[in-house]
């Protein structure tokens, strides 16, 4: 038997792929957040749209957002084998090609920017092929590997849902559903910094021109706090700007000053600080912060429009 | 003849009908969505205007 034999065999018949890791391919933990911050800009978007066409958009959104994944992983699967994170996934591990996840992406790009605009609006539509093309082109082929702003710039990628979500009831953008998307935009610096500085050896060894790689603890620590005392106050916005109550104003004021004090504890960290306790508490923080100002400006909306609202 | 064919493990003939069954339920799925969302877009209008 020659060696060429055993590669087509391996090659066609390889293929030990469970429905599991094409799932993992469409970073479902990512897609809950996606799902989550489209429903609420939905939901906060005036009017209404019927339940089904509602349905149907936020399954283009998770799809489309799948589909992002499954091409990130698949432009990125030299470094993801480099890094521990992420050298279990599905195409370092062997079990799914390039070319499949490619093709895979490729489709549900395709498939769900089509049903989005056909089912539900044109708008709706081109403003998830253009987030999948922020997230796949600007942010993994382009910013990712050059610029450690890679994820100030490309965290616009991760704060379009919510506009999406609008979009698909409004057929339009306004501005409350921009400082939807401020808030995540706003929220993706600090939240993936905290990440990078007790995860930076991963990052270097990958050649990923993160900010602690590049510029160093103590610039990555200023820039964060820098950052969080910005979106501390984006995240009162929508009680500033009329369309979230007082007491979402003041909850998202002590949501935002707990943050704040969390990145002045990182600020404070020493460069010989081996743990990174106050970066892994901020990073978990982040993660709650973001997910119960939603949740709030989600579950106000619910109770207006059952009519409780005071 | 055999021997110049490919030969699947067990296991990977277990994924690979697995495979093919969510294939087959997300098709499934879509069809369904397909008629509930024409359903939906034709409105009430579908039976109202129909001709008798």
């Amino acid at each position: 038997m020659s060696d060429i034999h055993l590669d087509r065999v391996d090659a066609e018949a390889g293929n030990l792929a469970s429905p599991s890791d094409y799932i993992a391919l469409l970073k479902p933990r990512v897609m809950s957040l996606v799902v989550f911050t489209a429903l609420v800009g939905m939901m906060m978007a005036p009017g209404g749209i019927h339940p089904v066409l509602g349905f149907t958009a936020l399954l283009c959104i998770a799809v489309g957002a799948g589909a992002s994944g499954a091409l990130n992983m698949w432009y990125d699967a030299d470094i993801d084998a480099i890094m521990k994170r992420t050298s279990g996934r599905p195409i370092p591990s062997g079990r799914v090609t390039k070319g499949e996840a490619l093709a895979f992406g490729l489709t549900l790009a395709a498939f769900s920017v089509t049903l989005l605009a056909l089912f539900v609006n044109l708008v709706a539509g081109l403003l998830l092929a253009f987030t999948i093309f922020f997230y796949v082109v600007i942010y993994s082929m382009w910013l990712k590997r050059w610029t450690p702003q890679n994820i100030v710039i490309g965290g616009a990628a991760g704060a379009f849902p919510p506009v999406v979500g609008w979009a698909s009831v409004t057929g339009s953008v306004s501005f409350e559903s921009i400082v939807l998307f401020l808030m995540i935009f706003m929220w993706t610096p600090p939240h993936f910094w905290a990440l990078a500085m007790f995860k930076s050896d991963d990052y270097r060894r990958a050649g990923i021109p993160m900010l602690p790689v590049v510029s160093g603890l103590a610039e990555t620590r200023r820039q964060i706090l820098l950052y969080s005392l910005i979106l501390a106050p984006i995240g009162v916005l929508p009680t500033i700007l009329g369309f979230a109550s007082f007491a979402y104003g003041v909850a998202a004021s002590v949501l935002g000053l707990a943050f704040v004090i969390l990145a002045i504890r990182v600020y404070r960290m020493k460069d010989s600080d081996q743990a990174m306790l106050p970066a892994k508490r901020l990073f978990a923080f982040s993660i709650l912060y973001l997910f119960l100002l939603f949740a709030m400006l989600l579950v106000e909306r619910c109770i207006s429009l059952i009519g409780w609202a005071v | 003849m055999a021997e110049d064919g490919i030969r699947l493990t067990e296991v990977q003939k277990r994924r690979r009908r697995a495979r093919s069954i969510a294939i087959g339920l997300a098709l499934g799925a879509l069809v369904v969505l397909f008629y509930v969302v024409t359903i939906v877009k034709m409105g009430p209008g579908v039976i109202a205007n129909r001709p008798l």
